[in-house]
């Protein structure tokens, strides 16, 4: 479950790239800070599942 | 007069306000007594989430961080941005790592890494290892959010070594004074102040110099006319297998430092953690943010003062923002230094006592005994750490904290992997260690950096081709160490084994990985107290 979270945003061919900008922004740096989403789902999923 | 005088005004009124919270911290949550390192060295064992939330984000993401981060992308581009995947990446790896780490700690009364090593693996020398490596690792990081807040202190125009003692004196007044609680109740105060301060900047700063777009493109046309190969807003071919494994050697790093092992095992229960892993990413989204800072401070035309980089934050601030916010935005960077700090020194202080002074000096110290060798070594550590800054060229503080990062990593087979496998001998783990931390040594003096003039010690992107590879690729020099230590230890644990080289007892049992909270296993706060 944690896997995806920890291999992703270690992949520079997904965001080594400039286009396309999110409010001239480029993608390079966007892209990393969306890949939080996926850490958060997937601690908060583990949190759930695991909760007692 | 300095034309400055309301940014310093606003900035030691701060800075007195809650340098006054740390020694009133000492009541807050109040214990029977604060004379044992259950209390003092971990705040009782008993945060919940928001304390966690606010101590351990408060705890990571240092002053230093807040000016060194954008100065890197300043001076360099794209490379700097590895921050982000490294903090992105370090939590679900802390899910997985850490929470093995509270429970066994918490069953058998714990207190630092070395300890976990010390009951696994039945070997006080490798306990030892584990704790000299946390706190030479450790020291330079204390001595480094001093340069934060010496950033601040220069861009206000206030010079002198006497400004930065004075700050750490009453730092390692209420640190002695409160322990672990008076981080964690300033903690609120910085964290509060530099969310708002990087909430304004990264809307009201870009709105003056013509949004985004321009800013990149400035950016994009500074790196173009410098001759450096390696800069530029994206990566190159030649540094992404750096980028990578910076960030994942980073992010390991990260859990290795004694200080967020110190920040974990201070939360009350595993849900408390786990909770928090989900939260804490919101200081990476505002790392992130602060990491384009250092392209607003190029597109608005900021130049460093002197040759210290690390002032283009400083600097940014005082040119955009009215005076009186300038001075709000330079006391949360120096609160910002105060937090760690004091976590660190009380980590530090911690691994002495209880892996060198109890185990070496007085085994049969009490609980008393323990927490006032913690509370001074803590005094020791922070004026170590002064001098550090004051006598030695600041630059080395930062090579220092370079070999920290790699050094701490080689703790990781012993540390992070003895919390899953008992199969790695201790004979193999010392041999590992010692084998990592020669490589990583070799590796960092042989990386140079024409930049600043190094020929030793130059950076941590160390190229291949110097190994024998045909390539200009670079690769994180702390993770080709830990490649070494891992294969080594290996090896060496086979060889003991063959030879019939005694185990040592393993002190835990598979249940104490799992135990939370409420099990009958897991003592209450009190009896921990009692038990240590």
């Amino acid at each position: 479950m944690l896997a995806p979270a920890i291999v992703v945003p270690l992949v520079p061919a997904l965001f080594n790239h400039e286009e396309p900008r999110l409010f001239g922004v480029p993608l390079f740096y966007w892209l990393q800070l969306a890949f939080l989403v996926i850490s958060v789902s997937a601690t908060l999923i583990v949190y759930r599942v695991t909760r007692r | 007069m300095n034309e400055h005088i309301t940014e310093i005004v606003i900035f030691t009124a701060l800075f007195l306000l809650v340098s006054g919270m740390g020694f009133v911290a000492a009541r807050w949550r109040r214990a029977d007594n604060l004379a044992s390192l259950n209390e003092w060295g971990l705040g009782g064992r008993n945060f919940g989430s928001w304390i966690t939330w606010f101590l351990v984000g408060g705890d990571l993401y240092t002053a230093y961080t807040f000016v060194a981060v954008p100065a890197l992308l300043f001076g360099a581009g794209a490379t700097g941005f590895f921050a982000v995947p490294y903090t992105v990446i370090t939590y679900p790896l802390v899910m997985l790592v850490l929470i093995r780490l509270w429970s066994v700690s918490h069953v058998h009364g714990l207190v630092t890494p070395a300890d976990f090593v010390r009951v696994r693996f039945g070997s006080p020398t490798l306990a030892l290892l584990v704790a000299i490596t946390g706190i030479v690792a450790t020291m330079p990081y204390i001595a480094l959010q001093l340069i934060g807040i010496e950033a601040v202190l220069k861009t206000m125009g206030v010079t002198g070594d006497l400004p930065l003692i004075i700050a750490f004196a009453i730092l390692a007044a209420y640190t002695y004074q409160s322990g672990l609680r008076a981080p964690a109740l300033i903690a609120f105060v910085k964290d509060i102040l530099i969310y708002i301060v990087i909430l304004v900047a990264v809307i009201y700063i870009p709105a003056r110099l013509g949004g985004f777009g321009s800013i990149f493109d400035a950016a994009d046309a500074k790196f173009a006319k410098t001759p450096a190969p390696g800069d530029g807003t994206l990566l190159n071919a030649n540094n992404q297998l750096q980028y990578i494994t910076l960030a994942l050697g980073s992010a390991m790093a990260l859990f290795l430092y004694p200080h967020s092992v110190t920040g974990v095992l201070a939360s009350r229960s595993r849900d408390v953690i786990k909770r928090n892993m989900s939260a804490l990413p919101a200081y990476s989204l505002l790392l992130g943010l602060i990491a384009l800072l250092g392209y607003m401070a190029i597109a608005a035309g900021i130049t460093p003062i002197g040759t210290d980089v690390n002032t283009v934050v400083p600097q940014l601030f005082d040119q955009m923002f009215p005076d009186w916010f300038t001075g709000v935005a330079f006391a949360a960077i120096g609160i910002g230094a105060l937090v760690p700090a004091a976590i660190m020194s009380i980590a530090a202080a911690n691994l002495f006592t209880r892996n060198i002074y109890k185990e070496y000096l007085r085994r049969d110290a009490t609980d008393a005994q323990e927490a006032r060798v913690s509370k001074l070594t803590s005094l020791v550590v922070k004026v170590g750490a002064v001098l550090c800054i004051l006598l030695i060229d600041p630059q080395f503080s930062i090579d220092l904290q370079l070999i920290g990062g790699v050094i701490i990593l080689q703790t990781l087979p012993s540390v992070a992997l003895g919390l899953f496998t008992r199969w790695f001998h201790r004979v193999g783990l010392i041999a590992g260690w010692t084998a990592g931390m020669t490589a990583g040594m070799v590796l960092l003096y042989n990386i140079a950096n024409p930049a600043n003039n190094h020929a030793h010690f130059g950076g941590s992107a160390f190229p291949l081709s110097k190994l024998g590879f045909d390539t200009p690729m670079t690769v994180y020099a702390g993770f080709l160490a830990l490649i070494v230590n891992l294969a080594v230890a290996a090896l060496a644990t086979v060889l003991a084994r063959r030879l019939g080289s005694s185990e040592g007892v393993d002190g835990t049992s598979p249940r104490d990985y799992t135990a939370d909270a409420g099990d009958p296993e897991v003592k209450d706060d009190l009896e921990v107290a009692g038990s240590t």
